[in-house]
């Protein structure tokens, strides 16, 4: 049955395009276990409120699709910062990862990305108070999903 | 799994640890074709990160298929030197690796 699903998901996500939309919302409660539904979702998160107090370090060209590396430092934010999310827009399920942050971590997050193609990659921040974005692009040379 | 599961160095400064690590994984998409055979090399990829001081989690994250292979990994906790420091990866094949640290 796993396989199959697999399979399903594999077939879908070759053949059917990249739907970009990054004003549809799909809220959608995380869970503590891996959030499936979220992760494998073709379309944009939540993304919040256009903020310039996230800091975003990332090369403008990545000549590498399938390492980019990206540091989001959200310590500029006001308030305690519960998760940093990372996004990008052109991949076939744009959300990358989720951290969530408990008591004495900073916010702060540095990792690399797989990226498809050229597009805009977002660093969105949830606070208590609500859900804020800082993006950028990141022009891609030779795609790094494979396929 | 030949190499070391997680390659860690933490460093503290001025009350903060700085978190480097490494995370030996294939982080396949399931995407991908084996060139030889033709057929679709199934998904595979780290799915959950946990990051701990002195056993306290402090980083919980969901990760999907379209980080990296051998993930990198930068985070920050407030601490002290000699806080040891744990991550712990479970990917989605239920394999899971995890290395502990003293900070410098």
């Amino acid at each position: 049955m796993k396989r199959r699903l697999f399979m399903k998901g594999t077939i879908a996500g070759g053949t059917i395009g990249v739907a970009l939309s990054a004003g549809l919302l799909t809220p959608r409660v995380v869970l503590a276990a891996w959030p499936k539904a979220v992760m494998e979702s073709k379309n944009m998160m939540n993304t919040g409120v256009s903020t310039s107090s996230i800091k975003l370090d990332m090369p403008e060209i990545a000549e590498n699709g399938a390492v980019v590396p990206i540091t989001i430092d959200a310590s500029g934010v006001e308030g305690k910062v519960e998760s940093i999310s990372v996004l990008a827009a052109a991949n076939g399920t744009p959300l990358a990862a989720t951290y969530n942050f408990k008591q004495k971590a900073l916010a702060f997050v540095s990792t690399r990305l797989k990226m498809s193609k050229t597009g805009d990659v977002y660093g969105v921040v949830k606070t208590a108070t609500g859900t804020f974005y800082t993006k950028a692009q990141i022009k891609v040379t030779i795609g790094g999903c494979g396929g | 799994m030949a190499k070391r599961a997680v390659k860690l160095r933490a460093k503290e400064r001025d009350g903060v640890i700085d978190i480097k690590c490494l995370l030996s994984h294939p982080m396949e998409t399931g995407l991908r074709k084996d060139k030889k055979s033709g057929k679709i090399i199934p998904k595979h990829f780290i799915q959950n990160v946990i990051a701990e001081v002195n056993g306290e989690l402090f980083m919980q994250a969901d990760i999907n298929s379209t980080i990296s292979k051998n993930p990198y990994l930068r985070i920050k906790v407030e601490g002290s030197k000699g806080d040891k420091v744990t991550v712990t990866w479970t990917d989605n094949m239920g394999v899971s690796g995890s290395s502990t640290e003293p900070s410098k």
